[in-house]
């Protein structure tokens, strides 16, 4: 009977959640937020090259763990901040989707998904084990002044640099929706994920808009990449998590919806962050794929899910 | 001078072969049918000429060059104008924004913004629902925007597949209407359709495809008299 009753209480959710602080509550949830404009940015650039090709990027994580050696080597060796040298990674990594579309992706925009998916593997494995080669597998960090900066906004206390990396991530989110609906190639992008064929009828070279939308989807992750580079350490298996993630939050999102990649990346951040807090850092995976699970269970094709971005 | 001409063209897919020995010219001005019934390679032909498809032997020509063999932007580019079968718009993008995309070459982009007035004069209803996204737009409306969108490339020739495909009688007879008028006003016009009646009436000269060649040509008058053409396709 005693033991019946233990038992009763044990199975309770999480008993410090009926006591929750509402400090603590708020100021995980601040941070998840900060943290989510990296997220999202980074679904972003995943749910574009998808929506456009119709190809999962499983080399998304791999890519943005070597923005952040980009990064890494922009602060180590010229004394660049993350915080500008991202610019230069997202401009890097451009050019190396381009490449990457132009010379391997192009040949199997039309195969079978489960030719797509080896090839996208390799060149995940590629990305990872020369990054291991180049840069060893010690876990890195890129430090900023900015990191050590603190505000405190009452009893909530807001780090300096997740708020800058928020607000550029967020101000890169909204010039590449800008991008996307104002300017024609963006057009153009949009108009081959809705659809390619008609795209194809009316003259638009869809080899050409590919591979740029390619290069903004890797351009998009290498941003993100040197932005969270001060805030996450990273050594090269990080990619592979870094792509799970990103997965999560573009299912979660609704596969090839921009909105939906966003406030994926955002929600998902913040579960992340309460589940760190009110469960264990270890388990914060746990609490953004119980949300996929539930989400998938209440919406099977995810938030905003449509067929086009 | 012949705007189009293909000369013994054969189209395949894979080993079937849709398309055999296909000869046919498209004079400037003209508004020419092809008619005949499903499976008759007719929108084979289409897809060939914009380079959406590749002909395994034969020759298409557009204005005195050679075009087979080029890509479909290529070919939009020389000012061939295709509206597919089943209107393939964007329907997520705005009426706006699929006239817009249809401007493709630097002529059309420049011309962009008076070319879409005159199709807005074309189709008033189209300007009433520039803000709508194309999937909402009811069949006919869709159609309307799939060949004000082939129009904003500024086409010479302008090719239209099954137009009437599941549309309301009336509504067929309103997108005929316009494009004999669009035709009227200068562009020379391909039309590939089931509706052999309507097409006969409304063309200058006709082919009638069967099974991949061409079983019968001429101008519109000898073909509605026709007897074989009255058996098959008029139903009487």
């Amino acid at each position: 009977m005693a033991e019946g009753l233990r038992a009763e209480q044990v199975r309770l959710p999480a008993p410090q959640g009926l006591i929750l602080d509402p400090v603590l509550v708020v100021q995980a949830v601040v941070s998840g937020l900060l943290f989510g404009g990296v997220y999202s940015l980074m679904a972003i650039g995943l749910t574009l090259i998808f929506g456009v090709m119709r190809v999962v990027n499983f080399a998304h994580g791999d890519l943005m763990v070597w923005a952040m050696y980009l990064a890494w080597l922009g602060a180590t060796r010229f004394g660049v901040d993350p915080y500008v040298g991202f610019v230069g990674a997202a401009a890097i990594l451009f050019v190396a989707g381009f490449a990457i579309q132009r010379q391997l992706v192009d040949r199997i925009v039309d195969a079978p998904h489960e030719m797509q998916i080896l090839l996208m593997l390799g060149v995940a494995l590629v990305l990872e084990n020369t990054a291991l080669v180049a840069f060893g597998p010690e876990p890195q960090r890129v430090r900023t002044p900015l990191t050590q900066a603190a505000l405190w906004l009452g009893p909530v206390f807001v780090d300096v640099g997740r708020l800058v990396t928020f607000a550029v991530a967020i101000a890169l989110t909204l010039a590449l929706s800008l991008f996307l609906y104002r300017s024609d190639i963006g057009r153009q992008m949009r108009a081959v994920a809705d659809n390619g064929y008609g795209a194809q009828v009316i003259g638009t070279d869809v080899r050409r808009i590919s591979a740029l939308a390619f290069a903004v989807g890797a351009a998009c992750v290498g941003a993100a990449g040197a932005l969270v580079a001060p805030l996450l350490p990273f050594q090269p298996p990080t990619g592979l998590q870094l792509s799970v993630t990103s997965f999560n939050i573009v299912i979660i999102g609704g596969m090839g919806s921009l909105l939906g990649a966003f406030m994926g990346g955002l929600l998902v951040s913040v579960a992340e962050s309460l589940g760190a807090v009110f469960l264990n850092p270890s388990m914060k995976e746990l609490v953004s794929f119980a949300l996929l699970v539930v989400i998938l269970l209440v919406r099977p094709a995810g938030l905003f899910g449509r067929r086009a971005i | 001078m012949a705007l189009l001409r293909l000369d013994d063209v054969e189209v395949a897919y894979g080993d079937m072969v849709a398309v055999r020995g296909v000869s046919m010219t498209v004079g400037t001005g003209e508004l020419v049918a092809i008619i005949g019934s499903n499976g008759a390679g007719k929108t084979t032909t289409l897809r060939a000429i914009s380079g959406l498809l590749r002909p395994r032997r034969g020759r298409i020509e557009f204005d005195g060059a050679r075009i087979d063999g080029l890509t479909s932007s290529d070919v939009v580019g020389r000012g061939i104008a295709h509206v597919p079968e089943g209107r393939q718009l964007f329907p997520t993008m705005s009426v706006l924004e699929n006239l817009e995309l249809g401007a493709r070459t630097p002529a059309a982009r420049a011309a962009r913004d008076g070319t879409l007035k005159s199709v807005f004069d074309l189709f008033p209803r189209l300007g009433e629902r520039r803000r709508q996204l194309a999937g909402s737009l009811s069949g006919g409306e869709q159609q309307m925007c799939a060949i004000g969108r082939a129009l904003m490339a500024l086409p010479r020739l302008l090719m239209l597949d099954e137009p009437s495909l599941g549309l309301a009688p009336v509504m067929v007879g309103a997108i005929f209407d316009n494009l004999a008028r669009v035709n009227r006003d200068g562009t020379t016009v391909l039309l590939v359709e089931q509706n052999v009646l309507r097409a006969l009436r409304l063309c200058h000269r006709a082919y009638v495809l069967e099974n991949g060649t061409i079983a019968l040509e001429g101008p519109r008058d000898r073909l509605l008299a026709d007897e074989g053409i009255k058996r098959a396709y008029l139903g009487r």
